[in-house]
């Protein structure tokens, strides 16, 4: 039942498996160095060359990529190749600034298909498996055909999941830079394989860049080594893992990533969605009636994730009538739904209550069990 | 400014332990009386609302206490100890057009009449209405003397 979709490449040995890498990480770095402007010139910066490149830890010598990139060179900046080779595009929602864009080749959506193919097949799927996509649909979704919301869940979680519906639940990774959900755990759910001939991937301590040790909780760095109408040289991804590069039982020999523990920035993520409190912040800045201190709390109420947004409500705003305050109450949680496409309970409380800056604030009180 | 239109001192309050007892400890500890009070519950907070014998200083005290106060002009009227007693105020209201917001009653110490406090959106035709039916709208001295 629990079978290979690609077994070559699934069970390659490592040493092949890193001689592979190494030949695409030296064409990919000679690729995007004689294509794209913006590579050209941040390799420069670097003081690097594609000949440089010469094996699988020359890649540290490379220049990282961020989020910050993909909007500055919003829309196509990254994506130069000409249109009639891009078979699509995917444009994210950008809730939380320039929306980003990804093309796809033909190549890279048949890729995609593939490392799909992979991960559904280690999980047990097969032929004459029906693929239900259980999911509310807004007008953001994240990931392309088979789709996912992701949310950080506890091994507790999961096991009530499991327990409740009589169904295994598997831990199903990837982002829309990546090409969507394409990678997964096995059957034996102990860890994520990202699939080594499409994927390098390093962890890195995201304040000195440098790689941690073998097994340490890093900055998840991605440098993509099949994808070539959106190539992505070590991008930081901002999701914070642990790397094992110990083969797996399973008989994959990729690396897998543990879990995500958490973010390097001070992103949050309701109901499949990301939440940055600067997004929160923009809001309340233009509403006169509350104050600028606000606090998100989050909670997991049964299976789902509540957002609370307290905020403080100003003296001169303060009218005696119920009904004032209940309707504005109702225009910030309106006005922030229509910003974070999510639904926020706002809680009016007294001036002075919400806890001052002082250096970096503490904006958010999470109390899901991660 | 109307004569006889009082202030009523409205507190936002958080709905939690403790809160009422901070405000009311703010109002006794400066001496000041309350005359009438009443608590809007919506939820997560709620309004108090209340006369006082001095506004200003209730006022003053609960703000440097750092609650969100707000100050209200009702109308206090006398209200007949006995059936009917109301009828007579809410129908000279409501047959010319004035709508009340909310109301809350006490009886004065010597609980020969009972008083109510009225919000509603026009204060000056309301006394004048209520006035011209023979019903007695208190003014704010009354009130501190009561």
């Amino acid at each position: 039942m629990f079978e290979y979709w690609n077994p070559r490449i699934e069970r390659m040995p490592i040493k092949d498996l890193h001689k592979l890498q190494e030949e695409r990480l030296r064409t990919i770095a000679r690729y995007v160095y004689d294509h794209s402007s913006f590579y050209r010139q941040r390799f420069r910066e670097a003081g690097v060359e594609p000949e440089d490149i010469k094996e699988l830890s020359d890649v540290t010598k490379l220049p990282f990529t961020t989020k910050i990139d993909l909007r500055n060179t919003y829309p196509t900046g990254m994506c130069w190749l000409p249109k009639d080779w891009v078979g699509r595009y995917h444009v994210s929602s950008g809730t939380t600034g320039k929306p980003t864009v990804v093309g796809y080749t033909q190549g890279d959506i048949d890729m995609w298909t593939d490392s799909l193919a992979r991960a559904l097949t280690s999980i047990g799927l097969g032929r004459g498996d029906v693929i239900q996509v259980s999911y509310g649909y807004g007008l953001f979704t994240g990931g392309l055909g088979l789709h996912y919301g992701a949310e950080p869940w506890s091994d507790e979680t999961r096991r009530r999941i499991e327990e409740s519906t009589g169904i295994k639940a598997y831990d199903i990774y990837g982002t829309s830079e990546m090409s969507g959900p394409l990678c997964s755990e096995s059957h034996l759910q102990n860890g994520i394989h990202i699939w080594a001939d499409l994927f390098l991937i390093e962890a890195i301590d995201p304040k000195t860049g440098e790689q941690v040790a073998e097994g340490e909780r890093g900055e998840l760095v991605v440098t993509t080594l099949d994808k070539w109408a959106f190539p992505l040289i070590r991008y930081r991804i901002g999701d914070l893992t642990i790397v094992n590069n110990e083969p797996c039982e399973c008989g994959r020999t990729h690396p897998r990533i543990m879990r995500i523990l958490g973010r390097t920035d001070d992103m949050i993520i309701v109901r499949g969605i990301n939440v940055f409190p600067s997004q929160v912040e923009s809001v309340l800045m233009k509403i006169p009636e509350i104050g600028d201190n606000y606090m998100i709390i989050v909670d997991r109420k049964g299976p789902l994730d509540v957002m609370t947004v307290k905020v403080e409500v100003t003296e001169s705003a303060f009218s005696d009538k119920i009904a004032d305050l209940m309707s504005l109450s109702k225009a910030v949680s309106q006005q922030l739904k229509g910003v974070l496409n999510i639904m926020a309970d706002v809680e009016l409380v007294e001036p002075g209550t919400i806890p001052r800056s002082e250096g970096k604030a503490q904006r958010v009180i999470d109390n899901r069990e991660v | 400014m109307n004569m006889e239109a009082i202030k009523q001192i409205s507190i936002f309050m958080e709905n939690k332990y403790g809160k009422m007892a901070r405000g009311a400890k703010a109002l006794g500890d400066a001496g000041v009386n309350i005359r009438a009070l009443t608590i809007a519950e919506a939820g997560d907070f709620g309004i108090v609302r209340m006369v006082v014998d001095d506004t200003e200083k209730g006022y003053k005290v609960l703000s440097d206490e750092g609650f969100t106060v707000s100050e209200t002009e009702v109308l206090a009227v006398e209200i007949e100890d006995s059936p009917g007693g109301l009828y007579e105020i809410a129908n000279t209201l409501g047959m010319n057009e004035i709508n009340v917001d909310y109301a809350y009653a006490f009886v004065t110490a010597k609980a020969e009449r009972a008083m109510l406090i009225l919000r509603v959106d026009d204060v000056k035709r309301a006394t004048r209405v209520l006035s011209e039916a023979g019903v007695r709208v208190a003014t704010g001295e009354e009130i501190q003397q009561i």
